[in-house]
């Protein structure tokens, strides 16, 4: 009897060990959950950030290079023309002086390129709030299934945010203009659709 | 008076109806060409109404369409006739303050419906106004055909029109074949093996979203979109009348995909989704923005809202 009772504490104490254990990591894997769960981002798939060819990472060069804060003419990056609130910021508000593969938050947190609508969120908090919703933005996808988001650099470059303009494509044919082609042998219109670059993204079905 | 004035020659008395049945049917044999006069034909002319055919009648119609397309077109479409989903009421949200005029949505709706490219038909109509001027009902202020090198341009803004998919369509009410109807899920469609192309249905309409073809709709074959559906894209007729669905093809899916031109538009203007799903896009536009719909005062109800995001 005495032994059994002994057996069983055993059994019990080991019992706990494990929960506890099973608590310690359940806890933990919440948590991890939580911190890339970045508040309430849809679960949706965002296509890597649209990076200039062979710009990342950025640590490949700027690794050795000394920290430098001062505003100035840039000896590199000469494509890059800061036209947003530039009176206010500078590089380093956005990007990370000691690891420049990450973007860095007002808070001090770092996040990393693939979730930069955090950044732009801190001012833009209402286009933020749309965007989560999926009514900010360009949306691809299924109405009713998986759903295709795009990072606001996406359509904004981020030093220079305002849409560009676009050519239109051309205007339908007024009834004035109106000629009657519709013999079997003049060629049938191609669609125009066919002739804007594909960097805008036609299809951007996938 | 003599009273033999009202014998018939023969001395045989024949009624007026009876008659007036026998010219009506003799004349109705010289009205059928003899040349057309094989199994098809006669199959196409007694096809019963969409909504009366069962699911066999449905299907065999479909092949017949199918066979009379490759014929024609030498493209081999697949016709589907996918029924609405239940618990869906599709609706459209455009933000007038993103779109730019680009007209990628017209072309991007021609492609994928299958548009006649000569006799040209576009089912949106991109609008252009004045800034500042009384707008919103009076498209005659308007114009589609602005085409400057770069859009937007400073002083203009844009408002794409297309079908409403309203409520309580007054096209419908005039159609004297019943071959425009609204579906379930709220989508206006055409038959256009019932449509008689008399275009009532486009004097009624108060938003000009119906097109007409006036001449045989020509594609070229590489560009035709062989996924079709019966009450949408497939090709249609010389003398019917069609319009916007919703892309029906493609949002009665299951998932379904966005309309082309929601995918299509450069900003984002375009929201799509299901009315009676509180969570939808659409529903997010209507409780949070202020939302307008086209005549509103015309009592159509439309289901697609114009908005103004900031």
């Amino acid at each position: 009897m005495v032994f059994n009772m002994q057996k069983t504490r055993s059994i019990k104490a080991t019992g706990w060990k494990r929960m506890g254990f099973y608590f310690v990591l359940s806890a933990v894997l919440i948590m991890s959950a939580n911190l890339f769960a970045a508040d309430d981002i849809p679960d949706y798939f965002v296509p890597p950030p649209p990076f200039s060819e062979d710009i990342f990472p950025c640590s490949d060069c700027h690794a050795d290079m000394e920290v430098n804060e001062t505003r100035r003419e840039l000896d590199a990056h000469e494509d890059i023309v800061l036209k947003h609130a530039e009176g206010q910021r500078w590089c380093l508000d956005c990007h990370n002086p000691n690891d420049r593969d990450k973007l860095r938050l007002v808070s001090g947190q770092l996040i990393s390129f693939e979730e930069s609508y955090s950044l732009c969120g801190q001012c833009h908090g209402t286009i933020f709030r749309d965007w989560k919703a999926g009514v900010h933005g360009k949306r691809t996808g299924y109405w009713n299934g998986k759903k295709q988001y795009r990072l606001c650099v996406h359509c904004h470059n981020p030093h220079s945010p305002r849409f560009k303009p676009l050519e239109p494509l051309p205007p339908p044919i007024r009834p004035d203009d109106l000629k009657f082609t519709q013999s079997q042998g003049t060629e049938i219109p191609k669609n125009p659709l066919n002739s804007i670059p594909t960097s805008e993204g036609k299809h951007a079905k996938e | 008076m003599p009273k033999n004035n009202a014998k018939n020659p023969c001395s045989k008395k024949v009624r007026r109806r009876t008659f007036l049945k026998g010219a009506a049917l003799g004349l109705a044999s010289f009205a059928l060409p003899p040349a057309h006069a094989d199994a098809t034909f006669w199959e196409s002319f007694f096809q019963k109404h969409f909504r009366e055919m069962n699911e066999d009648e449905l299907k065999s119609v479909i092949s017949r369409l199918e066979e009379e397309y490759r014929e024609e077109y030498d493209v081999q479409f697949n016709i589907k006739a996918t029924k609405p989903i239940d618990g869906v009421q599709y609706g459209y949200g455009l933000d007038l303050s993103r779109c730019i005029g680009c007209r990628r949505c017209v072309y991007a709706c021609v492609e994928e419906n299958n548009q006649s490219r000569d006799p040209q038909i576009h089912w949106i109509s991109v609008l252009q106004f004045e800034k500042g001027h009384k707008w919103v009902n009076i498209f005659e202020e308007a114009t589609k055909y602005y085409n400057p090198h770069e859009v937007p341009e400073e002083e203009f803004f844009y408002m794409p029109v297309q079908c409403q998919q309203c409520e309580n369509p007054p096209c419908v009410k005039v159609c004297p074949t019943k071959a425009t109807w609204k579906e379930r899920d709220g989508i206006t469609v055409v038959d256009y093996n019932w449509c008689i192309g008399c275009r009532y249905c486009m004097a009624a309409c108060p938003y000009g979203a119906r097109r007409f073809n006036w001449g045989k709709p020509r594609v070229s074959k590489e560009e035709y979109n062989a996924d079709v559906h019966y009450l949408g894209n497939r090709p249609r007729y010389k003398g019917v009348v069609e319009k916007c669905t919703f892309c029906i093809q493609r949002t009665r899916e299951e998932p379904g995909r966005y309309p082309a031109c929601v995918e299509i538009c450069p900003v984002g203007a375009r929201k799509f989704g299901n009315l009676l799903d509180p969570h939808s896009e659409i529903r997010y536009c209507i409780e949070n923005k202020r939302v307008f719909r086209l005549k509103e005062d015309l009592n159509t109800s439309p289901k697609f809202y114009y908005f103004f995001a900031t």
